[in-house]
């Protein structure tokens, strides 16, 4: 006993210092792991609300880029509005409530109040939360692309995992046809992606346009991604090619948040096939 | 100046300094100061370690929470603080007795540097390692912890320049 004390005496420093260190791995380690870190994020009450003072002040200086790419997407939408009404002209009188009946996704605003694009695990923090109906796994895009999946919420901020994650795995296609991949990211350029696990009978040319392929209950199939800038030639496992974004991620502000109402529904069917 | 005020604000400036202003440089991309850890330098030496520890921890897990980084700057934090009396008896020759007398800015600028440098590198190296956490881009972690070693070092030695007394 006597023993034990002097030995507690003699590295009591020591030991707090390993502590310590165990709790900062343990944290890590949990971190890297989609949906596990609780405590450790930046969705808490305290630093998001600091992150929304911040980017009340900071928004201003992107008002005017920010009131562009709004204009851009307003007028992209009315032409589709546009091609909507010739169609309808000539369909059957008998019109269903498509709105009411066959919705599958609801579209919520936010701003990203967080922003980081340079490290190897990239997260957001965004200015909307459980109070306004978000939770974990629902799809954050913008008008030009695809942004990342909600992590964490808490009442009012929430995390979401950026695409630029190496954790990231998001089911992507080519536009022109339907062979399909898992869209990761290397680490390396913020702008460039990887397509990988795509067949090797697709036939893809450089500027290819790569877009969500709807085989998860997360992004709803045809949102834009990027374009092909380089195809790997020689015969590797993964047959790797690589995706220049559409977004510029080191500059995002306002963006959509889409819940899926059928994912519970997908998600048990899924679960008992498995079984 | 009271010593519990100033250390306080120190750990806080710090602190909303690190994750407002320098984590948003960026320069080339990349390369980023972490001035935070001069909070580990200018910690007065005293012989119970646990708050000095504590707080270094603490540093380190806050800058973590808002850059969602998990614990690694926790990590990195808590090591230097650790080592950092091994360095000062191997740089500046003080031992137990001499330490409520120790001031780093009094001692001479070649034995600081040797000190701030040598703590700031590993640091930075521990600290980008984890934050790569794989064996594939070694180049990118030995480069950004070279880079962002001298862009924190010159600002620290700016800093200190400007903030310190003069005679």
């Amino acid at each position: 006993m006597q023993q034990l004390i002097y030995f507690f005496q003699k590295f009591k420093y020591f030991l707090f210092f390993l502590l310590l260190q165990f709790i900062a791995l343990a944290i890590t380690f949990n971190n890297l792991s989609f949906q596990k870190s609780k405590f450790v994020n930046s969705a808490n009450a305290i630093s998001g609300g600091l992150y929304s003072q911040v980017a009340n002040i900071s928004d201003y200086f992107s008002l005017k880029s920010e009131n562009e790419i709004l204009l851009e997407e307003n007028t992209h939408l009315r032409n589709l509005l546009e091609l909507k009404n010739i169609v309808s002209l000539n369909k059957d009188s008998a019109i269903v409530d498509s709105i009411l009946y066959f919705q599958k996704y609801t579209f919520l605003n936010a701003n990203i109040i967080k922003n980081s694009y340079a490290n190897a695990f990239n997260f957001l923090t965004i200015n909307k939360g459980k109070n306004q109906g978000l939770h974990r796994e629902m799809a954050v895009v913008n008008s030009k692309g695809i942004i990342g999946i909600t992590d964490n919420s808490t009442s009012n901020y929430t995390r979401v995992q950026s695409i630029l994650n190496k954790n990231s795995s998001i089911n992507a296609r080519l536009k022109n046809n339907r062979y399909f991949g898992s869209l990761k990211w290397n680490g390396e350029n913020y702008n460039v992606v990887q397509l990988i696990d795509i067949p090797r009978q697709a036939p893809i040319k450089v500027g290819d346009t790569i877009e969500t392929g709807g085989r998860s209950a997360i992004f709803p199939e045809g949102i834009l991604i990027g374009s092909v800038i380089k195809v790997n030639n020689t015969s590797t496992v993964n047959n790797s090619i690589d995706v220049k974004l559409f977004n510029d991620m080191s500059n995002l502000g306002p963006v959509y948040v889409i819940k899926n109402l059928h994912k519970l529904e997908l998600e048990t069917l899924e679960n008992t096939n498995n079984e | 100046m009271n010593k519990i005020v100033y250390f306080t604000l120190l750990f806080l400036i710090l602190l909303f300094l690190q994750v407002f202003v320098l984590n948003n440089i960026l320069f080339l991309g990349y390369v980023n100061p972490y001035l935070y850890i001069a909070f580990v330098f200018l910690f007065p030496l005293n012989k119970n370690r646990f708050l000095f520890l504590l707080l270094a921890f603490l540093l380190g897990l806050g800058l973590d929470i808002f850059s969602d980084s998990g614990g690694i700057h926790a990590f990195a934090t808590l090591f230097i603080a650790y080592v950092r009396l091994f360095f000062i008896k191997l740089y500046f020759r003080k031992y137990e007795a001499d330490y409520p007398f120790f001031d780093i800015h009094t001692e001479s600028f070649g034995k600081v540097f040797n000190y701030v440098v040598t703590l700031t590198i590993i640091h930075h190296f521990i600290l980008f390692t984890f934050a790569n956490f794989s064996f594939q881009n070694i180049t990118y972690v030995v480069f950004n912890t070279l880079f962002s070693s001298v862009f924190t070092l010159v600002l620290y030695f700016i800093a200190t320049f400007i903030f310190t007394k003069k005679q």
